[in-house]
């Protein structure tokens, strides 16, 4: 890692116009300040986590028995498929980046405000319409073609859920793209002076990747989506095999965009874990460039991966063999992120509460779902289960584990820069014990179930599986409990924790130099760095930046 | 806590700008980066444009004869005419900047009034060019590719004429645009380019090719 060294400090720069104080009405605002938006993504998102969960627990309560007695076959796709897209479109992507993203990389990067704040706002309150867009359609019926929406599929069944689905989805993800197009124009125009790339924190780099993600291929699933919207109301054929087109266009089309998604939910993941751990464990991460390069290398290769989700959709022997090898390379990259987290902790001085708790938990169920994933890469094991339970234990080892389990992670260790509160300890170790118990008791057995054979997305099943699929819903009850010693400590916290202070977790990184919550435009005065991010356990480093102009600050090397 | 160099009372709101207000005038807390930012949100629409392009080469790789058995011949000349005058619409508006440059906003307004005139004039001719056409829609898959591509090709031609219709409307007051000063102008003029790129690689799938 490279040194830096304390950039000349400019007088702060005057400032006519009065501004209203931060109220909880700003939050209900078009405010265009990030870290109110920050927040706004955050809260509404878990709002939407909520009601994803509350689907996934209906799902859950229908499999508990293998008939067909909760809800209807066609209430239950409908469940599952609104289940699945909440989680991912309304939840873990405009959390991971929204909320996260607009939160922390102005503090990070020294800067005011996002490059565009404005746009800010307007991809922020694209949220909440097309979220409640997408409930409305129960009314409707739901669409019921899986998150997927494969054609022809998707042409026959509820097409007016399933128009509501495409609506919402483009309008989701031109939201995203407008975020995508702010980050990346933040991250490289906005920088404080003496702050190059190289210096950055980690999140910054896992962002600059997921953002440039989210450009590349979020298009692409839209021209899909407008292409299956002519073949459900004007009647064309594109994806329609009668009609002389073809379904599997939409596939490659979708995953183009849907495996991507993944990396899109679990990057901005991976950069606040690299943020938490040398926070708590006291020592300066291992191999700065390994990880920051290698989101890089994760957003590339993830780009040239997406058919092995089409590995029985006919497609030819040595197509799938590129894409097989392709998809075990990105275990690279991906190891080499664990490999770099597990010796940032190594001989470590850890602090085991609730942010810690939940990094920990978080690098050991990914990994899991990284082992599952690399043998779902190989193509003859992956046509055995494909479609099957271990699909969705390792979807769930990978979304829930991974990306869930992170953004608990800070939301803990962010909490009291956003709210200038701390959250309880003991209530949020209760979250932690709960939520990773619950968690690998509802899906560890599904690994189990695929292998023998069940079949996802479907109501009723063989009596032989169902013993663990009682097992399975038993733990979703667990989870479903888990949630709400969160909710109230939240809450509770916000409202009446004990004060924080600027920078209790005693962290370098420039967010945690400033006041908690920040003044309106962050850093009162230019911040100055003195100090590289990570630089914990030498010479008893104290945080890294003056924010006093006058201030003639030490390097701490 | 320890260690910060904050001092509370400073931390106290003596230091704040509105920024709603602010962003109003452009942005002069920080340099304007906005040019940067239509150039990166027009990758994105570059890969709409890839993915059905993709698409459409896929379909016609997969069937047996494309276009398909029975599709009527297209007509060359006015599909011509208009990609002529598109591909010098883009000159005509590329005049536009060495113009407000000096600062000459009357020849910029004249420069981009003849580019509304073409881009119109293209989109008319598409109109005719689609009601003249021997197959709708849903003749085949050909024809749905082609009315799709062509027709959110229109959109951004649309788009691209609204964009320089507001930057003629606002030019009307002195001073909007200046030299130094003239992001809409720019943006623009780089949408257009963009529109015409994505012309000429449309042109030569589907009427070429």
């Amino acid at each position: 890692m490279t040194t830096q060294t304390p950039t000349q400090s400019t007088p702060a720069r005057s400032h006519p116009e009065p501004h209203q104080e931060t109220t909880w009405r700003t939050y209900f605002s078009f405010s265009t300040d990030h870290k109110v938006i920050g927040i706004q993504y955050l809260v509404t998102t878990f709002v939407f986590y909520l009601i994803g969960g509350a689907l996934a627990t209906a799902v859950r309560t229908e499999l508990a028995t293998p008939e067909v007695d909760f809800v209807s076959r066609e209430v239950y796709n409908g469940l599952f498929t609104v289940h699945a897209t909440v989680m991912i479109f309304l939840w873990i992507v405009p959390a991971g980046t929204g909320a996260f993203g607009n939160y922390l990389l102005p503090l990070m990067l020294g800067a005011r405000d996002m490059a565009f704040p404005k746009l800010n706002a307007v991809a922020f309150w694209m949220i909440p319409p097309a979220g409640v867009l997408l409930m409305l359609s129960f009314i409707w019926g739901a669409p019921a073609a899986g998150w997927t929406s494969y054609p022809p599929l998707s042409i026959v069944t509820n097409p007016v859920g399933e128009m509501i689905w495409i609506l919402s989805l483009l309008i989701l993800g031109t939201s995203s793209i407008l975020g995508a197009v702010n980050f990346l124009t933040t991250i490289l125009k906005m920088r404080m002076p003496g702050l190059g790339l190289n210096q950055m924190p980690l999140f910054c780099w896992a962002m600059l990747a997921a953002s440039a993600l989210i450009l590349l291929s979020t298009p692409v699933l839209a021209g899909a989506l407008i292409l299956l919207s002519f073949d459900i109301v004007a009647g064309t054929a594109f994806f329609n095999p009668t009609g002389g087109g073809d379904p599997v266009v939409y596939q490659h089309m979708f995953w183009f965009y849907s495996h991507p998604a993944v990396y899109i939910m679990i990057l901005p993941v991976f950069g606040m874990i690299s943020e938490i751990l040398p926070v708590h464990s006291r020592k300066p991460i291992f191999g700065y460039k390994a990880i920051a390069y290698s989101s890089l290398a994760i957003s590339f290769l993830g780009l040239v991966v997406w058919a092995h989700h089409m590995f029985t959709s006919g497609t030819p022997p040595w197509l799938r063999m590129f894409f097989m090898i392709a998809t075990m390379v990105i275990a690279v990259p991906t190891g080499i992120k664990v490999f770099s987290w597990l010796a940032t902790i190594w001989g470590g001085k850890l602090e085991l509460n609730s942010a810690m708790l939940f990094a920990l938990g978080f690098v050991s169920m990914f990994v899991i779902g990284g082992i599952s994933g690399v043998m779902v890469a190989a193509v003859p094991f992956d046509i055995h289960v494909h479609d099957t339970y271990f699909i969705v234990a390792h979807i769930h080892y990978v979304l829930f584990g991974g990306s869930v389990f992170g953004l608990y992670a800070g939301i803990y260790h962010w909490f009291p820069k956003m709210t200038g509160r701390m959250m309880n300890e003991f209530w949020g170790r209760v979250h932690f014990v709960l939520t990773f118990i619950g968690f690998n008791i509802t899906f560890m057995p599904m690994h189990k179930l695929g292998l023998e054979g069940m079949n996802r997305r479907i109501a009723e099943y063989d009596p032989k599986y169902a013993a663990l699929n009682l097992v399975c819903t038993v733990g979703t009850y667990i989870l479903a409990v888990s949630t709400f010693p969160f909710i109230f400590n939240a809450i509770w916290s916000w409202w009446k924790g004990p004060k924080a202070g600027d920078n209790p977790w005693r962290a370098l990184t420039l967010e945690w130099q400033t006041s908690s919550p920040p003044p309106v435009e962050n850093f009162v005065g230019e911040p100055v760095l003195v100090t590289e991010p990570y630089a914990y356990g030498l010479n008893g480093s104290t945080p890294g930046i003056s924010l006093e102009p006058e201030a003639t600050p030490s390097p701490a090397t | 806590m320890t260690g910060s160099t904050i001092d509370p009372s400073k931390a106290a709101l003596n230091y704040h700008v509105s920024e709603v207000e602010a962003s109003g005038h452009g942005h002069e807390a920080h340099p304007d980066h906005r040019v940067f930012g239509v150039i990166v949100f027009l990758v994105a629409e570059a890969m709409i444009f890839l993915g059905l392009f993709v698409a459409y080469l896929t379909f016609r790789a997969v069937a047996p004869t494309w276009p398909p058995e029975g599709t009527p011949e297209r007509e060359l000349l006015l599909p011509g005419i208009n990609t002529i005058i598109l591909i010098a619409s883009s000159f005509v508006i590329h005049k536009a900047e060495p113009a407000i440059k000096q600062g000459d906003v009357k020849a910029v307004q004249k420069w981009f009034v003849l580019t509304a005139l073409m881009g119109a004039i293209f989109l008319a001719g598409q109109i005719v060019e689609y009601f003249n056409l021997e197959f709708g829609l849903k003749t085949n898959l050909y024809a749905s590719t082609f009315y799709v591509l062509t027709g959110f090709h229109g959109l951004h031609v649309c788009f691209g004429l609204i964009l320089i219709l507001a930057v003629l409307w606002r030019s009307r007051q002195a001073g909007h645009y200046s030299q130094t000063s003239h992001f809409g102008i720019e943006a623009a003029e780089v949408y257009w380019h963009f529109v015409d790129v994505v012309w000429i690689v449309l042109f030569l799938l589907l009427y070429i090719l």
